[in-house]
């Protein structure tokens, strides 16, 4: 089985704040981490090849230090690892860093490609599901559990709004990861000097044959026109006195408010 | 670089570095420069008073002007047309209304509730009712769409940022080279360009941004759930019910059972107005009870943190936050919740937050609209007596 796991390197959002004055991003000591579906992505890789046998690849797009998240995951155990890296790459949105995943896809060559459900600086989740479009190859999204994998078929639980449900899904296909399914595992020593080590290639838009009007930003159709703070929340209020008369003034404002 | 600065008319004023979300402007030798941290936003272009920053994407203009009207895919399950849909309704008839045109809806799956799109403000439903339309398959419903939106042409199309809508509409951006734009919060008519703007939370909602799809059409976004307001009702309202083409299904995909979870499926925390969440102030499982009750009261559901999840008083299905669910409710009590930022991301956007707890220090304090310093034992169960006593008067 040959899978190809999509990770992303994404700012900690929880350190993520806009200066309401300059309407900026603070940038400021924001770390970098994999992002944290990705880690289920690629657990999930894990477990399916110690099954099955096989091979595991990861592949990011993003700038040169992204290539941290790739040596994140060789230290958890997958084989090797792509970086694509281009200034003709920068900018892109979902749509035109699907088309980038997807050609790299192809060009390694894979039965099952695994993303997670979304990233979480964009939360976006698009990605997936429009490589899958472009690759012309099934997706199930939302994937909580993996109940059967086979060299041409598996089968599957997806989480959806209201329930769960079975499939079944013939290969070569891809899907998305939800935190449900597993517990990504942490690195082992042994992984982490593989990491080390690891010589990882570098490709750009030439090394996979990607149109100029489809990559970066060129090839994106949406445009960020502006970002700004989130409105401050109304007015806020402690309410005083004893429990009962708190109680008495909350129930009175949720019933004024059309709560109750 | 896609913009860059005309030094010729550049003063060096500064005016663009603050505007820079991401710090990528800088003055050398008086005058600005843009560093390798430019993401191509655009934020700076109009910020110039000299007009000296050039956005070589030039891209307004050629879009094609032969698209007409808004589209909203309404999504069905087990026949039951989801209220997003109607929400969608809504929205869209505003944004038509702007627009001057007309307001389609797209049904795939047979519903004897058809109708109803139609008086919630439908002026055309597409629908197909063939059997292989029942459950989400994912590459069908695209391909159906696709073709419908290339005889047709809209120029806007939303659908509902749930399970559904965002696992497959991305798939209909990819084949039509077309913008998408996830989970709306907002949705405007740019006065000038004629653009839609869609308005959304990124960064676990710490940041708001307004994105366009200048060229491509239809413009197209997921909406989230909740947010839109329905419009108005009218019973009498005629429409037009035009069937779709049924096309074969791949079958590649087959859902061999629809699983409920009773635990899991009464957890539906995107839908519910009203949550009722317990963290590790609750102190054991039992008081989860107290919880539900509160919660049958207001006809809402139970959340909680990742703390009573980890402790093992609740099932995950039931986490709100960073790993577990973004919820929107229009009221949100937290309940022995800090407050902690992954709680906050995915509850922030809730209308009215009241927060319960013994600390007045609590960060969750920072975001509630009420706020009762106090133990959840005491004043829990004052609230239930509360209710009910208001029930029976
Ligand atoms: C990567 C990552 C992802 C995470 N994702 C999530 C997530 O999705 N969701 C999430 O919730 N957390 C998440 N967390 C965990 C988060 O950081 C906090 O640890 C967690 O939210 C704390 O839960 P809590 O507020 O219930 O517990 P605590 O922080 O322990 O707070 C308990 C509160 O209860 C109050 N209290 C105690 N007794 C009473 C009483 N009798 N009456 C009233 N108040 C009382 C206390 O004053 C205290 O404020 C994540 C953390 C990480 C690192
Ligand atoms: N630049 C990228 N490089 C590699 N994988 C990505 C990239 N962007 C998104 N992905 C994958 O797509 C998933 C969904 O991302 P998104 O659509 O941005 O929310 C992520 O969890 C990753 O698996």
């Amino acid at each position: 089985m040959r899978i190809i796991v999509c990770v992303k390197q994404v700012p900690d959002v929880t350190e993520v704040r806009i200066d309401p004055k300059t309407n900026t991003l603070i940038r400021e000591g924001v770390p970098s981490i994999m992002n944290p579906y990705d880690l289920h992505a690629v657990e999930a890789a894990l477990q399916i090849k110690e099954a099955t046998s096989g091979k595991v690849t990861v592949i990011t797009m993003g700038p040169p230090q992204a290539e941290e998240v790739l040596r994140e995951a060789i230290s958890m155990g997958v084989d090797d690892a792509v970086l694509l890296t281009d200034r003709r790459f920068a900018g892109a949105d979902t749509w035109a860093t699907a088309y980038t995943l997807s050609l790299a896809a192809k060009k390694i060559g894979f039965d099952l490609i695994i993303c997670g459900k979304q990233a979480i600086d964009g939360d976006t989740a698009q990605v997936g599901p429009e490589m899958a479009e472009f690759l012309d190859i099934p997706h199930v999204s939302y994937v909580r559990r993996i109940d059967k994998i086979e060299p041409s078929e598996m089968i599957i639980e997806r989480l959806m709004d209201d329930c769960y449900e079975k499939i079944w899904l013939s290969l070569p296909a891809l899907i998305t990861v939800v935190k449900e399914l597993n517990n990504p595992r942490p690195p082992s020593i042994r992984g982490k000097m593989a990491a080390k080590k690891a010589v990882i290639p570098r490709w750009n838009a030439d090394d996979i044959e990607a149109e100029e009007d489809k990559i970066g930003l060129k090839g994106s159709p949406t445009m960020v026109k502006n970002i700004f703070a989130p409105p401050p929340r109304g007015e806020r209020r402690i309410l005083e006195g004893t429990p009962e008369e708190q109680v008495n003034t909350l129930l009175k404002e949720l019933r004024r408010l059309g709560c109750l | 670089m896609l913009i860059r600065i005309d030094i010729e008319k550049c003063t060096g004023c500064g005016n663009c570095l603050n505007l820079c979300p991401f710090g990528a402007i800088i003055i050398k030798e008086d005058k600005a420069f843009i560093t390798e941290a430019c993401t191509l936003c655009g934020a700076c272009v109009e910020s110039c008073p000299e007009s000296a920053i050039i956005d070589e994407r030039a891209r307004e203009g050629e879009k094609e002007e032969n698209f007409r009207g808004v589209w909203i895919f309404a999504e069905q399950s087990q026949g039951r047309i989801a209220s997003v849909a109607y929400e969608l309704l809504g929205i869209g008839r505003k944004l038509a209304h702007e627009l001057q045109t007309e307001l389609s809806a797209v049904l795939f799956g047979e519903s004897p509730e058809v109708e109803e799109l139609i008086k919630w403000g439908a002026d055309k439903v597409y629908y197909t009712d063939a059997s292989q339309y029942g459950y989400l398959d994912d590459e069908l419903y695209a391909k159906t769409l696709v073709n419908l939106i290339n005889q047709h042409k809209p120029e806007i199309l939303l659908a509902g940022a749930t399970a559904i809508g965002r696992s497959f509409i991305p798939r209909v951006a990819a084949r039509l080279r077309v913008g998408l734009t996830a989970d709306c919060t907002g949705l405007e008519i740019d006065k000038e360009t004629g653009n839609l703007l869609q308005i959304r939370p990124a960064f676990g909602g710490n940041i708001m941004a307004t994105i366009v799809s200048p060229t491509s059409r239809p413009q197209i976004a997921t909406v989230r759930p909740r947010v839109m307001k329905r419009g108005e009702y009218a019973p009498n309202k005629k429409g037009e019910i035009i069937k779709i083409e049924p096309l074969e299904s791949k079958g590649r995909v087959k859902i061999l059972e629809r699983i409920h979870d009773s635990s899991f499926c009464k957890v539906n925390l995107q839908d519910a107005k009203v949550i009722v969440s317990g963290g590790r102030g609750l102190g054991s499982p039992e008081n989860f009870t107290l919880l539900w009750e509160l919660a049958n009261l207001l006809g809402g559901t139970v959340g909680a943190s990742r703390a009573a999840v980890d402790e093992g008083w609740i099932p995950y299905a039931h986490q709100v936050g960073q790993t577990g669910k973004t919820v929107c409710p229009k009221l949100y009590i937290a309940c022995g919740i800090s407050g902690a930022v992954q709680h906050l991301v995915g509850m922030q956007s809730s209308d009215i937050i009241v927060a319960i707890n013994k600390d007045p220090n609590a960060p969750i304090f920072n975001v509630a609209t009420y706020g009762i310093v106090g133990d959840l034992k005491e004043i829990i169960p004052l609230m239930i007596k509360k209710l009910k006593e208001g029930v029976s008067e």
